[in-house]
């Protein structure tokens, strides 16, 4: 389970801490070390991690946690409040105000975003609503092939140009298709990118800029290190996201991405998946995470 | 004084380089120290001297002596390329097939991933580019059928290398990597003459799950080496540290990018100096 292993870390050291009717600077310290380590191993970057230590020790040496009665207890809260302060408060969902709701999906190389465009659509579809796919990866071999597998095996149609080698004309005419045909969700599946990638971080500013997409959605996959936070860093300055899509989490990662995301984004986690079938899409409860991970 | 203060602070920033590039917190934590011993025994004075002797110390500790040579690659060879989801072994595989051709040898594929929707199709674009021959069943069917009717093949042409593509499991899914198991009994049984390589493919930018996924991928398999994907990224790759101290073998090649000849031979030096840019 993701945070499985950071969780009993931190747990462990919390527990200590509970335990203790006084508290010395030097225990503070140690357990902030422990925190530090946990936080490291499971992949959160370097830097958030040490922003969080600094925040937590900052406050965990007040004379109001010093001096209480249960200056153990009261450590334990402030690392549940700058927890959740790293996950972000509440549930985020997707805003459906639109005619057609244009959402698009964005990352790295095999990161997931073919896939999650179908479990989204699914998802979609049982909530009523008649979404189209479009294709709008121009360079991956297959990819249209694969696109089209996965709409048919949820029967939700896919938009394609063959042979058409410009992805912003793709999403143009998908946009126009979904209008002709009624369908009130487009989701866009673009290639795989690097985020260093001028020329291809360029193509999705241009649809982003003829589409005005309602949710611009960085698919990151939850094994990844600690680059994460320069990956979502850099589609959030050039696209400014709306939010992200955790894949993966099926592969016990640490769920360190998880945490630096939203510190160097501030934008949401809106889903995560979970396994390779279509209906492997859970909503993100940043709250739920973040007890979880404490054990509160 | 002011010199211990100036240490402390550059080991704080080589670590910091180190965890930043995913060598994760214990292989860290052993590499600061060896440097710190190797600043009283070799009496290393300056921050320069200290940033060489640590790039020397992680040449050292990640340079096997099996480096890619594949100009004399022993025929006939069977490879398997396995990995987590994503990670890039389809692709990888086109550009290997692309690589031992342009050697001279001949080269046959298998399309063992009979579960990714259009996999097979993925595959066939690159053994075209690479213009070798694909052996696909129907999507849907046995793995272990493919690779089977895959090596007969291999054998009645007396290709000189068999790649064989699986689907891509996380570590953690029993089931399929049992059928991993099944795949290799496969080649060990019909095919004893040919020489075996399992290569492992990790993406640069995994974590620290990169260390369990070694560790479970080399329970099913005995592992011949590593092949780090998408290093054209800003990702550092740092996780093979550790992932080479579980599994015990050298990394082959890396990954630079989509097209067809973005794949070198691992080069030890580069990697580490890419570490500090
Ligand atoms: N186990 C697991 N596998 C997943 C999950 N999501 C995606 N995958 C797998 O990850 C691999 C890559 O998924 P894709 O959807 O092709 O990724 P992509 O981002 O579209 O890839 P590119 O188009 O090449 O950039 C495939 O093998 C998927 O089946 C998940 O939640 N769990
Ligand atoms: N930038 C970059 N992208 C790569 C590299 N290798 C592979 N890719 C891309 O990564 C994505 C996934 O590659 P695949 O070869 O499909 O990966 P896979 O491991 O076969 O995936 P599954 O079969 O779904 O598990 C594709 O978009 C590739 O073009 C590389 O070295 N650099
Ligand atoms: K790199
Ligand atoms: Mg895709
Ligand atoms: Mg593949």
């Amino acid at each position: 389970m993701i945070f499985e292993s950071l969780s009993d870390k931190i747990q462990g050291t919390l527990n200590k801490l509970k335990g203790k009717g006084k508290l010395t600077e030097k225990d503070i310290n140690n357990a902030m070390r422990e925190i530090k380590l946990s936080l490291l191993e499971a992949d959160v970057n370097f830097k958030v991690v040490k922003d969080f230590i600094k925040t937590v020790k900052e406050r965990s040496l007040g004379s109001e946690v010093m001096e209480s009665l249960t200056p153990g207890q009261q450590v334990v809260k402030i690392v549940n409040e700058e927890m959740i302060k790293l996950l972000g408060e509440s549930e985020s969902k997707i805003d459906f105000s639109d005619d057609i709701t244009v959402i698009m999906m964005c990352g790295l190389q095999g990161a997931g975003k073919t896939t999650t465009s179908g479990k989204l659509a699914l998802k979609f579809k049982k909530q009523n609503k008649r979404p189209l796919i479009a294709a709008c990866d121009i360079y991956r071999p297959a990819a249209i092939k694969q696109l089209e597998v996965v709409g048919k095996g949820i029967d939700v149609p896919v938009f394609k140009i063959e042979g058409e080698n410009d992805a912003v004309k793709i999403a143009n005419e998908a946009f126009k298709e979904a209008k002709k045909k009624g369908n009130d969700v487009l989701i866009l599946d673009t290639a795989g990118r690097l985020h260093i990638d001028e020329a291809l971080m360029e193509e999705l500013q241009q649809i982003k800029s003829s589409l005005n997409p309602r949710e611009i959605l960085l698919v990151l996959d939850s094994m990844t290190g600690q680059d994460a936070v320069k990956i979502a860093e850099a589609f959030n300055s050039t696209m400014e996201i709306s939010g992200v899509i955790l894949t993966k989490v099926d592969g016990d990662a640490r769920g360190g991405a998880a945490l630096s995301l939203r510190a160097v984004t501030s934008k949401p986690i809106k889903f995560v998946t979970t396994g390779e079938k279509m209906s492997d899409l859970e909503p993100f409860y940043p709250d739920r995470m973040a007890s979880r991970i404490l054990g509160m | 004084s002011m010199y211990t203060k100036i240490d402390d602070e550059l080991l704080e920033d080589l670590e910091d380089i180190l965890i930043g590039s995913d060598i994760g917190v214990e292989s860290t934590m052993d590499i600061i120290e060896h440097l710190k011993n190797c600043v009283k025994t070799e009496k290393l004075k300056t921050p320069d001297e200290i940033r060489i002797r640590l790039k020397e110390y992680l040449k050292e500790i990640i340079h096997t002596d099996d480096e890619t040579d594949d100009s004399n690659m022993k025929t006939p060879t069977v490879i398997l390329i396995i990995g987590v989801n994503g990670v890039g072994k389809t692709t990888t595989i086109g550009k290997l097939a692309n690589r031992y051709k342009t050697m001279g040898k001949s080269v046959l594929v298998a399309a063992g991933d009979t579960f990714r929707a259009a996999a097979v199709e993925q595959l066939q674009v690159w053994c075209d580019r690479a213009g070798v021959e694909l052996i696909a069943n129907k999507e849907g069917s046995d793995p272990a059928a493919v690779i089977f009717d895959s090596v007969q093949a291999a054998k009645s042409r007396k290709a000189d290398v068999l790649i064989c593509d699986t689907a891509g499991r996380l570590h953690n899914k029993k089931n399929l990597m049992n059928e991993l198991n099944k795949i290799f009994r496969v080649v060990d049984k019909e095919y004893d003459t040919a020489f075996k390589q399992v290569y492992l493919v990790i993406d640069s930018t995994t974590g620290q799950n990169g260390i369990i996924q070694a560790k479970t991928f080399k329970e099913a398999a005995d592992i011949d080496g590593i092949i780090l994907t998408k290093l054209d990224g800003t990702a550092k790759g740092g996780i093979i540290v550790p992932v080479q101290k579980e599994i015990g073998v050298p990394v082959k090649y890396v990954g630079l990018g989509e097209k067809i000849d973005d794949l070198q031979p691992f080069d030890s030096n580069k990697f580490v100096d890419a570490i500090f840019e």
